[in-house]
């Protein structure tokens, strides 16, 4: 045992790229590569628990939407006046839903644009406060105070029993674009920048979600036939 | 002729796994319920994966004859009459996910064709098992520049 000048043999390397290859299809296999994307939602209490004192909602603060059993959508804004007919839609035609959810809203909002088609609601406003996580108190930027909350309004969404899924989505998805719309009018206008997705912090946006709160409201849907 | 070096190669495959495995996530269970979600453009992604129950409505993938709408959570299955027994197992999923269970989310994956009626129904039972907190899943449409 001298001490001879051996040259110690490399570790053959050459199968770790069959190794890495395996556990590669591996992963390949028992991973699935979508995302979780949708539209969240938030469900009333039980029937039998829910308090019977609902907030009364005068009918010209109300926007019905009701899709019927041939996926057509029947839109009710406000209160109809001698001889109006509601609005009847078809699926491709959702943009005229958006439109006139939005403008809705708008009047709905106190302080937003005044439309005579739907009189300002009159009930007790209170003013947005806004406490995040970190227990800080996110205040509007300057220039921008008394903002009140927009849960004046309602908009029920109603559907028969055999409406089809992809069709209640879709009207879904709209009245919630209509929301994100205003979101981000309000944002561009109040904070001036030009895409509030990507310039506000996650605080900025929060307040501008409570500027407009989601308040679609959905009734059971009903057989055909019989009407409520 | 000098041979290729391979030596590099190994390295190269790593990466392309770490790739996967952080784009990717776990399968959590088999689908057996065929689904084709609808499609839209104002969707939210849905975080916090490990508080989140799904629920497929579409038609049963054993029993292709029937058209008949299935329903499965986690790895069982349930036809459209069994719909009332669903709120037991939505407590059950409820009290397995222990101290999350106030987070409890409910992915609906529901195909395009499936009446509104079934799932108001399924909606009823989530309301009984008071799982308040849900979310219709979608594939984001990639055409409208949203």
């Amino acid at each position: 045992m001298g001490k001879s000048k051996r040259k110690v043999p490399g570790i053959n390397a050459s199968s770790t790229a069959d190794i890495s290859f395996i556990l590669l299809i591996f992963f390949l296999v028992v991973t699935s590569m979508n995302s979780n994307f949708g539209l969240q939602v938030m469900l009333p209490n039980p029937p039998d628990e829910q308090q019977q004192d609902d907030p009364e909602v005068h009918e010209r603060n109300l926007l019905k939407v009701y899709v019927n059993m041939d996926n057509e959508i029947m839109v009710t804004a406000g209160k109809l006046r001698e001889g109006e007919r509601p609005l009847m839609l078809k699926v491709d035609e959702l943009e005229e839903l958006r439109e006139l959810a939005k403008e809705f809203i708008t009047a709905n909002t106190p302080g937003g644009k005044v439309n005579e088609n739907y009189p300002e609601p009159k009930k007790k406003l209170d003013t947005i406060t806004y406490i995040n996580d970190a227990g800080l108190e996110i205040l509007y930027p300057n220039g921008v105070s008394n903002i009140v909350r927009n849960n004046q309004h309602v908009i029920t969404l109603q559907t028969d029993r055999s409406t089809k899924y992809e069709v209640y989505f879709k009207v879904q998805e709209v009245l919630y674009s209509a929301y994100n719309d205003l979101r981000d009018e309000f944002a561009k206008e109040v904070y001036g920048v030009q895409d509030p997705e990507k310039q506000l912090t996650a605080d900025e946006l929060e307040l501008c979600r409570r500027r407009y709160v989601n308040m679609i409201s959905e009734a059971q849907p009903i057989e055909i036939g019989k009407r409520k | 002729m000098p041979e290729l070096n391979t030596s590099s190669l190994p390295d190269l495959i790593f990466s392309i796994l770490f790739f996967f495995m952080i784009v990717t996530s776990m399968r959590e269970q088999e689908v057996k319920v065929q689904v084709e979600l609808p499609k839209g453009t104002e969707l939210t992604k849905l975080e916090r994966k490990s508080a989140i129950t799904n629920i497929y409505i579409g038609t049963p993938m054993n029993n292709k004859e029937s058209q008949e709408a299935g329903i499965q959570l986690n790895d069982r299955q349930l036809s459209r009459r069994e719909v009332n027994n669903l709120k037991a197992y939505i407590v059950e999923e409820k009290e397995r996910l222990g101290s999350k269970a106030a987070k409890m989310k409910v992915a609906l994956k529901i195909d395009n064709n499936i009446d509104m009626g079934l799932l108001s129904d399924v909606k009823m039972q989530l309301r009984k098992a008071y799982a308040l907190q849900i979310f219709y899943s979608a594939n984001e449409e990639k055409n409208n520049g949203q």
